[in-house]
Protein backbone atom coordinates (compact mmCIF):
# COMPACT_ATOMS: atom_id res chain seq x y z
CA UNK A 1 0.00 0.00 0.00
CA UNK A 2 1.24 3.39 -0.82
CA UNK A 3 1.63 6.19 1.74
CA UNK A 4 -0.92 8.30 -0.56
CA UNK A 5 -3.86 5.72 -0.10
CA UNK A 6 -2.48 5.40 3.92
CA UNK A 7 -3.57 9.15 4.08
CA UNK A 8 -6.96 8.10 2.63
CA UNK A 9 -7.85 4.69 4.66
CA UNK A 10 -10.02 5.14 7.70
CA UNK A 11 -11.73 2.30 10.22
CA UNK A 12 -14.17 0.31 8.25
CA UNK A 13 -16.21 -0.02 11.57
CA UNK A 14 -19.69 1.86 11.09
CA UNK A 15 -19.77 3.15 14.47
CA UNK A 16 -15.96 4.16 14.16
CA UNK A 17 -16.44 6.30 10.85
CA UNK A 18 -18.86 8.42 13.25
CA UNK A 19 -15.69 9.51 15.22
CA UNK A 20 -12.59 11.58 14.18
CA UNK A 21 -10.88 8.56 15.45
CA UNK A 22 -11.19 6.49 12.71
CA UNK A 23 -8.31 8.32 11.06
CA UNK A 24 -5.63 8.01 10.32
CA UNK A 25 -4.66 4.53 11.39
CA UNK A 26 -1.46 4.08 13.40
CA UNK A 27 1.37 2.22 12.73
CA UNK A 28 2.29 2.37 16.18
CA UNK A 29 2.06 -1.00 16.83
CA UNK A 30 3.70 -4.07 14.95
CA UNK A 31 3.76 -7.64 15.51
CA UNK A 32 6.52 -10.10 15.28
CA UNK A 33 4.81 -12.13 13.06
CA UNK A 34 3.91 -9.81 10.46
CA UNK A 35 7.26 -7.46 10.83
CA UNK A 36 6.75 -3.76 9.14
CA UNK A 37 8.50 -3.87 6.08
CA UNK A 38 8.72 -0.65 3.55
CA UNK A 39 9.90 -0.46 -0.04
CA UNK A 40 10.62 1.88 -2.99
CA UNK A 41 8.95 1.05 -5.84
CA UNK A 42 9.54 3.03 -8.84
CA UNK A 43 6.37 5.05 -10.43
CA UNK A 44 6.08 7.21 -13.71
CA UNK A 45 6.32 11.19 -12.36
CA UNK A 46 3.37 12.79 -12.76
CA UNK A 47 3.78 16.52 -11.10
CA UNK A 48 -0.05 16.94 -12.14
CA UNK A 49 -1.44 14.35 -10.22
CA UNK A 50 0.71 15.21 -7.33
CA UNK A 51 -0.46 18.69 -7.87
CA UNK A 52 -3.83 18.05 -8.22
CA UNK A 53 -4.14 15.78 -5.24
CA UNK A 54 -1.93 17.91 -2.80
CA UNK A 55 -4.61 20.03 -1.20
CA UNK A 56 -6.28 17.18 -0.04
CA UNK A 57 -3.45 15.18 1.19
CA UNK A 58 -4.47 15.25 4.96
CA UNK A 59 -1.37 17.06 5.82
CA UNK A 60 -1.04 16.42 10.03
CA UNK A 61 -2.14 12.72 9.45
CA UNK A 62 0.60 12.27 6.83
CA UNK A 63 3.11 13.89 9.45
CA UNK A 64 1.91 11.17 12.10
CA UNK A 65 2.07 8.19 9.45
CA UNK A 66 5.56 9.30 8.53
CA UNK A 67 6.64 9.58 11.71
CA UNK A 68 5.61 6.11 12.97
CA UNK A 69 7.04 4.68 10.28
CA UNK A 70 10.16 6.58 10.91
CA UNK A 71 10.65 9.57 9.14
CA UNK A 72 10.96 12.58 11.11
CA UNK A 73 12.04 14.89 7.85
CA UNK A 74 8.27 16.21 6.42
CA UNK A 75 7.66 19.77 6.91
CA UNK A 76 5.22 21.16 9.12
CA UNK A 77 2.99 22.35 6.99
CA UNK A 78 1.77 21.46 3.27
CA UNK A 79 4.12 22.86 0.70
CA UNK A 80 2.50 25.52 -1.05
CA UNK A 81 2.66 25.07 -4.93
CA UNK A 82 1.12 27.58 -7.97
CA UNK A 83 2.57 26.18 -11.27
CA UNK A 84 2.91 22.10 -11.25
CA UNK A 85 4.92 22.74 -14.09
CA UNK A 86 7.81 26.02 -13.09
CA UNK A 87 11.22 24.24 -12.93
CA UNK A 88 11.69 25.79 -9.03
CA UNK A 89 8.74 23.33 -7.99
CA UNK A 90 10.22 20.28 -9.72
CA UNK A 91 12.18 18.98 -6.63
CA UNK A 92 9.28 19.13 -4.02
CA UNK A 93 6.94 17.94 -6.42
CA UNK A 94 9.66 14.57 -7.04
CA UNK A 95 9.83 14.66 -3.37
CA UNK A 96 6.27 14.45 -2.57
CA UNK A 97 5.92 11.84 -5.73
CA UNK A 98 8.71 9.67 -4.24
CA UNK A 99 6.85 10.03 -0.60
CA UNK A 100 3.42 9.37 -1.98
CA UNK A 101 3.61 7.13 -4.47
CA UNK A 102 6.84 5.32 -4.72
CA UNK A 103 6.97 4.42 -0.83
CA UNK A 104 4.76 1.19 -0.43
CA UNK A 105 4.43 -0.36 2.53
CA UNK A 106 4.80 -3.99 2.24
CA UNK A 107 3.74 -5.73 5.78
CA UNK A 108 2.45 -4.13 8.97
CA UNK A 109 -0.45 -3.43 10.74
CA UNK A 110 -2.29 -0.73 11.53
CA UNK A 111 -4.08 -0.14 14.28
CA UNK A 112 -8.08 1.95 14.79
CA UNK A 113 -7.96 4.12 17.44
CA UNK A 114 -11.26 4.11 18.48
CA UNK A 115 -12.10 0.09 18.36
CA UNK A 116 -8.81 -1.14 18.43
CA UNK A 117 -9.21 -3.36 15.25
CA UNK A 118 -5.86 -4.16 13.51
CA UNK A 119 -5.91 -4.10 9.83
CA UNK A 120 -2.81 -6.22 8.58
CA UNK A 121 -0.82 -5.41 5.45
CA UNK A 122 0.57 -8.71 3.47
CA UNK A 123 1.96 -8.72 0.14
CA UNK A 124 1.24 -4.84 0.25
CA UNK A 125 -2.39 -5.61 0.09
CA UNK A 126 -4.58 -4.51 3.30
CA UNK A 127 -6.98 -6.79 4.92
CA UNK A 128 -10.21 -4.61 5.54
CA UNK A 129 -12.59 -7.51 6.10
CA UNK A 130 -13.95 -7.36 9.50
CA UNK A 131 -14.68 -10.39 11.63
CA UNK A 132 -18.06 -11.05 11.71
CA UNK A 133 -18.35 -9.68 15.32
CA UNK A 134 -17.21 -5.91 13.63
CA UNK A 135 -19.68 -6.31 10.77
CA UNK A 136 -23.24 -4.09 11.34
CA UNK B 1 -25.76 -20.10 -18.35
CA UNK B 2 -26.80 -19.35 -14.58
CA UNK B 3 -25.70 -16.31 -13.24
CA UNK B 4 -22.38 -16.50 -10.85
CA UNK B 5 -24.13 -13.92 -8.58
CA UNK B 6 -26.15 -17.44 -7.47
CA UNK B 7 -24.14 -19.88 -7.37
CA UNK B 8 -21.86 -18.70 -4.70
CA UNK B 9 -20.60 -15.93 -2.53
CA UNK B 10 -18.09 -13.76 -4.85
CA UNK B 11 -14.51 -15.15 -3.13
CA UNK B 12 -15.43 -18.90 -3.34
CA UNK B 13 -16.99 -18.35 -6.70
CA UNK B 14 -14.12 -16.03 -7.60
CA UNK B 15 -11.04 -19.21 -6.74
CA UNK B 16 -7.62 -19.76 -7.67
CA UNK B 17 -8.69 -21.11 -10.77
CA UNK B 18 -11.48 -19.46 -11.73
CA UNK B 19 -9.39 -16.18 -11.46
CA UNK B 20 -6.85 -17.41 -13.77
CA UNK B 21 -9.07 -18.95 -16.37
CA UNK B 22 -10.78 -15.37 -16.18
CA UNK B 23 -8.05 -12.78 -16.43
CA UNK B 24 -6.57 -14.92 -19.46
CA UNK B 25 -9.31 -15.12 -21.58
CA UNK B 26 -8.82 -12.79 -24.51
CA UNK B 27 -12.51 -12.49 -24.92
CA UNK B 28 -13.11 -10.67 -21.01
CA UNK B 29 -10.13 -8.77 -21.42
CA UNK B 30 -11.61 -7.40 -24.65
CA UNK B 31 -15.16 -7.00 -23.02
CA UNK B 32 -13.61 -5.53 -19.95
CA UNK B 33 -11.76 -3.29 -21.53
CA UNK B 34 -14.69 -2.29 -23.44
CA UNK B 35 -16.76 -1.35 -21.12
CA UNK B 36 -14.22 0.69 -19.25
CA UNK B 37 -13.55 2.60 -21.83
CA UNK B 38 -17.09 3.29 -22.01
CA UNK B 39 -17.00 4.00 -18.29
CA UNK B 40 -14.25 6.36 -18.72
CA UNK B 41 -15.95 7.86 -21.98
CA UNK B 42 -19.40 8.60 -20.02
CA UNK B 43 -17.70 10.50 -16.91
CA UNK B 44 -15.88 12.83 -19.17
CA UNK B 45 -13.15 13.70 -16.17
CA UNK B 46 -9.81 15.41 -16.09
CA UNK B 47 -6.46 13.64 -16.78
CA UNK B 48 -4.42 12.72 -13.54
CA UNK B 49 -7.33 12.37 -11.05
CA UNK B 50 -7.74 9.80 -8.14
CA UNK B 51 -10.13 7.04 -8.57
CA UNK B 52 -11.47 3.93 -6.83
CA UNK B 53 -12.18 0.64 -8.74
CA UNK B 54 -14.57 -1.27 -6.79
CA UNK B 55 -14.71 -4.94 -7.57
CA UNK B 56 -11.67 -4.79 -9.24
CA UNK B 57 -10.63 -7.94 -9.54
CA UNK B 58 -6.92 -8.89 -11.54
CA UNK B 59 -6.99 -5.51 -12.40
CA UNK B 60 -8.62 -5.56 -16.16
CA UNK B 61 -10.48 -2.34 -15.99
CA UNK B 62 -7.56 -0.58 -13.60
CA UNK B 63 -5.62 -1.29 -15.95
CA UNK B 64 -7.30 1.31 -18.62
CA UNK B 65 -7.44 3.77 -15.71
CA UNK B 66 -3.53 3.92 -16.03
CA UNK B 67 -3.62 4.35 -19.55
CA UNK B 68 -6.40 6.58 -20.50
CA UNK B 69 -5.24 10.05 -18.99
CA UNK B 70 -3.14 8.96 -16.46
CA UNK B 71 -4.96 8.37 -13.12
CA UNK B 72 -4.00 6.53 -10.23
CA UNK B 73 -5.87 4.05 -9.03
CA UNK B 74 -6.89 2.32 -6.13
CA UNK B 75 -8.70 -1.46 -6.34
CA UNK B 76 -10.80 -2.46 -3.75
CA UNK B 77 -12.15 -6.44 -4.11
CA UNK B 78 -13.06 -9.64 -1.80
CA UNK B 79 -11.59 -12.28 -3.76
CA UNK B 80 -8.02 -12.80 -2.59
CA UNK B 81 -7.42 -14.92 -5.40
CA UNK B 82 -8.65 -12.05 -7.72
CA UNK B 83 -5.79 -9.54 -6.23
CA UNK B 84 -2.99 -12.28 -6.15
CA UNK B 85 -3.86 -12.64 -10.08
CA UNK B 86 -3.75 -8.51 -10.22
CA UNK B 87 -0.36 -8.95 -8.06
CA UNK B 88 1.35 -11.22 -10.49
CA UNK B 89 0.61 -8.87 -12.99
CA UNK B 90 1.57 -6.39 -11.85
CA UNK B 91 -1.08 -3.64 -12.08
CA UNK B 92 -0.27 -0.14 -11.35
CA UNK B 93 -3.22 0.26 -8.79
CA UNK B 94 -2.94 0.08 -5.26
CA UNK B 95 -4.81 -3.24 -3.72
CA UNK B 96 -7.09 -3.80 -0.73
CA UNK B 97 -8.85 -6.42 0.15
CA UNK B 98 -12.36 -5.23 1.06
CA UNK B 99 -15.92 -5.88 0.86
CA UNK B 100 -18.20 -3.25 -0.68
CA UNK B 101 -21.29 -4.26 1.33
CA UNK B 102 -19.18 -3.39 4.40
CA UNK B 103 -18.59 -0.23 3.21
CA UNK B 104 -15.66 1.97 1.68
CA UNK B 105 -13.32 2.42 3.99
CA UNK B 106 -11.98 6.23 3.17
CA UNK B 107 -12.34 9.08 4.50
CA UNK B 108 -14.68 12.38 3.37
CA UNK B 109 -13.35 13.41 -0.19
CA UNK B 110 -10.84 10.70 -1.17
CA UNK B 111 -11.87 10.69 -4.53
CA UNK B 112 -12.51 12.56 -7.79
CA UNK B 113 -14.28 9.68 -9.48
CA UNK B 114 -15.23 5.97 -8.97
CA UNK B 115 -15.78 2.97 -11.13
CA UNK B 116 -17.21 -0.48 -10.44
CA UNK B 117 -17.09 -3.09 -14.25
CA UNK B 118 -19.45 -5.95 -13.74
CA UNK B 119 -19.37 -6.01 -9.83
CA UNK B 120 -22.24 -4.18 -7.91
CA UNK B 121 -24.42 -6.91 -8.71
CA UNK B 122 -23.02 -8.94 -6.43
CA UNK B 123 -24.58 -6.93 -3.77
CA UNK B 124 -28.59 -7.63 -4.71
CA UNK B 125 -27.59 -11.59 -3.16
CA UNK B 126 -27.61 -12.67 0.53
CA UNK B 127 -24.46 -14.51 0.66
CA UNK B 128 -25.42 -15.43 4.53
CA UNK B 129 -28.56 -15.50 6.33
CA UNK B 130 -27.23 -12.80 8.07
CA UNK B 131 -26.53 -10.65 5.27
CA UNK B 132 -29.48 -8.39 4.03
CA UNK B 133 -29.02 -6.72 0.43
CA UNK B 134 -30.90 -4.03 1.53
CA UNK B 135 -28.68 -2.45 4.58
CA UNK B 136 -25.30 -3.57 2.12
CA UNK B 137 -26.54 -1.28 -0.50
CA UNK B 138 -27.16 1.19 1.72
CA UNK B 139 -24.19 1.24 3.26
CA UNK B 140 -22.46 0.82 0.29
CA UNK B 141 -24.21 4.25 -1.47
CA UNK B 142 -24.46 5.82 2.05
CA UNK B 143 -20.21 5.45 2.15
CA UNK B 144 -19.35 5.83 -1.20
CA UNK B 145 -21.11 8.98 -1.60
CA UNK B 146 -18.80 10.12 1.61
CA UNK B 147 -16.07 8.84 -0.05
CA UNK B 148 -16.09 10.99 -3.19
CA UNK B 149 -15.23 14.47 -3.19
CA UNK B 150 -18.20 17.14 -4.13
CA UNK B 151 -18.63 16.73 -7.56
CA UNK B 152 -17.12 13.43 -7.46
CA UNK B 153 -18.70 11.40 -10.40
CA UNK B 154 -19.51 7.48 -10.72
CA UNK B 155 -19.97 4.83 -13.33
CA UNK B 156 -20.86 1.40 -12.39
CA UNK B 157 -21.35 -1.60 -14.80
CA UNK B 158 -23.01 -3.75 -13.98
CA UNK B 159 -24.94 -6.54 -14.89
CA UNK B 160 -28.83 -6.51 -13.20
CA UNK B 161 -31.01 -9.55 -12.95
CA UNK B 162 -34.01 -8.33 -13.62
CA UNK B 163 -35.98 -4.73 -13.28
CA UNK B 164 -36.19 -5.23 -9.71
CA UNK B 165 -32.76 -5.30 -9.23
CA UNK B 166 -32.78 -1.87 -10.97
CA UNK B 167 -35.09 -0.35 -8.64
CA UNK B 168 -32.93 -1.68 -5.42
CA UNK B 169 -29.80 -0.39 -6.50
CA UNK B 170 -31.75 2.96 -8.06
CA UNK B 171 -33.37 3.69 -4.80
CA UNK B 172 -30.56 3.03 -2.36
CA UNK B 173 -28.15 5.14 -4.78
CA UNK B 174 -30.87 8.05 -4.54
CA UNK B 175 -31.15 7.70 -0.97
CA UNK B 176 -27.71 8.30 -0.31
CA UNK B 177 -27.99 11.16 -1.85
CA UNK B 178 -26.50 10.75 -5.19
CA UNK B 179 -28.45 12.39 -8.35
CA UNK B 180 -28.11 10.76 -11.74
CA UNK B 181 -29.44 7.55 -13.32
CA UNK B 182 -28.88 4.85 -15.88
CA UNK B 183 -27.51 4.56 -19.33
CA UNK B 184 -28.54 1.52 -21.41
CA UNK B 185 -26.39 0.43 -24.22
CA UNK B 186 -27.52 -1.72 -27.07
CA UNK B 187 -30.41 -1.71 -25.75
CA UNK B 188 -32.07 -3.50 -28.64
CA UNK B 189 -30.41 -6.63 -28.26
CA UNK B 190 -31.72 -8.39 -25.32
CA UNK B 191 -28.51 -10.65 -24.08
CA UNK B 192 -25.60 -7.77 -24.84
CA UNK B 193 -27.22 -4.75 -22.92
CA UNK B 194 -24.85 -2.95 -21.07
CA UNK B 195 -26.15 -1.22 -17.72
CA UNK B 196 -24.28 1.51 -16.65
CA UNK B 197 -25.17 3.48 -13.21
CA UNK B 198 -23.92 6.89 -14.00
CA UNK B 199 -24.21 9.47 -10.85
CA UNK B 200 -22.64 12.06 -9.05
CA UNK B 201 -21.88 13.26 -5.48
CA UNK B 202 -23.37 16.86 -4.74
CA UNK B 203 -24.68 19.44 -7.11
CA UNK B 204 -23.05 19.59 -10.62
CA UNK B 205 -25.35 20.03 -13.95
CA UNK B 206 -25.25 16.69 -16.07
CA UNK B 207 -23.16 18.85 -18.45
CA UNK B 208 -20.36 17.58 -16.87
CA UNK B 209 -21.06 14.10 -17.47
CA UNK B 210 -20.94 12.65 -20.90
CA UNK B 211 -24.67 12.11 -21.53
CA UNK B 212 -24.43 13.90 -25.69
CA UNK B 213 -24.83 11.78 -28.51
CA UNK B 214 -26.72 9.97 -30.78
CA UNK B 215 -27.88 6.48 -31.00
CA UNK B 216 -26.82 3.70 -32.52
CA UNK B 217 -26.18 3.77 -35.94
CA UNK B 218 -24.35 2.35 -39.42
CA UNK B 219 -20.86 2.37 -37.97
CA UNK B 220 -22.18 0.00 -35.57
CA UNK B 221 -23.29 -2.37 -38.51
CA UNK B 222 -19.97 -2.25 -40.28
CA UNK B 223 -18.27 -3.13 -36.72
CA UNK B 224 -19.67 -6.53 -36.22
CA UNK B 225 -18.63 -7.60 -40.38
CA UNK B 226 -15.48 -6.93 -39.04
CA UNK B 227 -15.59 -9.74 -36.03
CA UNK B 228 -12.95 -12.01 -38.23
CA UNK B 229 -10.48 -9.46 -38.48
CA UNK B 230 -10.81 -9.31 -33.77
CA UNK B 231 -9.12 -12.67 -33.39
CA UNK B 232 -5.32 -11.69 -34.32
CA UNK B 233 -5.84 -8.51 -32.28
CA UNK B 234 -3.70 -7.71 -28.99
CA UNK B 235 -6.24 -5.92 -26.46
CA UNK B 236 -4.35 -2.16 -26.87
CA UNK B 237 -4.93 -2.66 -30.71
CA UNK B 238 -8.81 -3.54 -30.10
CA UNK B 239 -8.80 -0.75 -27.27
CA UNK B 240 -7.47 2.07 -30.31
CA UNK B 241 -9.94 0.49 -32.38
CA UNK B 242 -12.80 0.76 -30.20
CA UNK B 243 -11.77 4.46 -29.35
CA UNK B 244 -11.35 5.14 -32.66
CA UNK B 245 -15.03 3.93 -33.26
CA UNK B 246 -16.94 5.55 -30.35
CA UNK B 247 -15.07 9.11 -31.68
CA UNK B 248 -16.41 8.38 -35.43
CA UNK B 249 -20.09 7.15 -33.23
CA UNK B 250 -20.38 10.37 -31.53
CA UNK B 251 -21.66 8.16 -28.37
CA UNK B 252 -24.70 6.52 -27.36
CA UNK B 253 -27.67 7.24 -25.74
CA UNK B 254 -28.69 10.75 -23.79
CA UNK B 255 -30.13 10.35 -20.10
CA UNK B 256 -32.83 12.55 -20.51
CA UNK B 257 -34.39 12.78 -23.74
CA UNK B 258 -34.53 8.98 -24.61
CA UNK B 259 -35.84 7.59 -21.28
CA UNK B 260 -39.39 7.60 -21.28
CA UNK B 261 -41.62 4.68 -19.83
CA UNK B 262 -40.08 4.71 -15.94
CA UNK B 263 -41.25 1.00 -15.85
CA UNK B 264 -38.43 -0.37 -18.56
CA UNK B 265 -36.05 2.48 -17.69
CA UNK B 266 -35.98 3.21 -14.07
CA UNK B 267 -33.87 6.19 -13.54
CA UNK B 268 -34.12 9.56 -11.13
C1 LIG C 1 -16.61 -9.95 -13.15
S1 LIG C 1 -15.36 -9.51 -11.97
C2 LIG C 1 -14.85 -7.94 -12.60
C3 LIG C 1 -13.43 -7.58 -12.22
C4 LIG C 1 -12.89 -6.32 -12.87
N1 LIG C 1 -13.68 -5.15 -12.52
C5 LIG C 1 -12.84 -6.48 -14.38
O1 LIG C 1 -13.43 -5.66 -15.07
O2 LIG C 1 -12.23 -7.43 -14.86
C6 LIG C 1 -16.34 -9.09 -10.53
C7 LIG C 1 -15.50 -8.82 -9.29
O3 LIG C 1 -16.32 -8.30 -8.24
C8 LIG C 1 -15.81 -8.78 -7.02
N2 LIG C 1 -16.81 -8.67 -5.95
C9 LIG C 1 -17.97 -9.34 -5.83
N3 LIG C 1 -18.59 -9.02 -4.68
C10 LIG C 1 -17.78 -8.12 -4.04
C11 LIG C 1 -17.88 -7.43 -2.80
N4 LIG C 1 -18.91 -7.63 -1.97
N5 LIG C 1 -16.89 -6.57 -2.47
C12 LIG C 1 -15.82 -6.39 -3.30
N6 LIG C 1 -15.69 -7.03 -4.48
C13 LIG C 1 -16.65 -7.89 -4.86
C14 LIG C 1 -15.42 -10.20 -7.34
O4 LIG C 1 -14.54 -10.75 -6.39
C15 LIG C 1 -14.82 -10.06 -8.73
O5 LIG C 1 -13.43 -9.88 -8.69
ZN1 LIG D 1 -12.37 1.31 14.40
Amino acid sequence: MKLLTANFVQCSVKACSATPKCFPLHFDQQTADVPLELAHEDVDFSPEFIYNILPRIDWPALLITARELGNNMLPETTPEIENPNAPENEQILRDLHTLLLETQIIQGSMRCENCNHIYFIRDSIPNFLLPGHLVQ
Amino acid sequence: MSRPETTAPPEVFYSETESKKYTSSSRIQHIQAEMTLRALDLLALDPHQHILDIGCGSGLSGEILSQEGGHVWVGMDISPSMLAVALDRDVPGDLLLADMGAGIPFRAGSFDAVISISAIQWLCNADTNTADPKRRLARFFDTLYAALRRGGKVACQFYPRDDRQVEQILGAAKTAGFAGGLVIDDEDKKKNRKYYLILTAGNITTNDINLKGVKIDKQHAARRTSKKNRKEESTKEYINRKKELMRKRGKLVALDSQFTGRKRRPKF
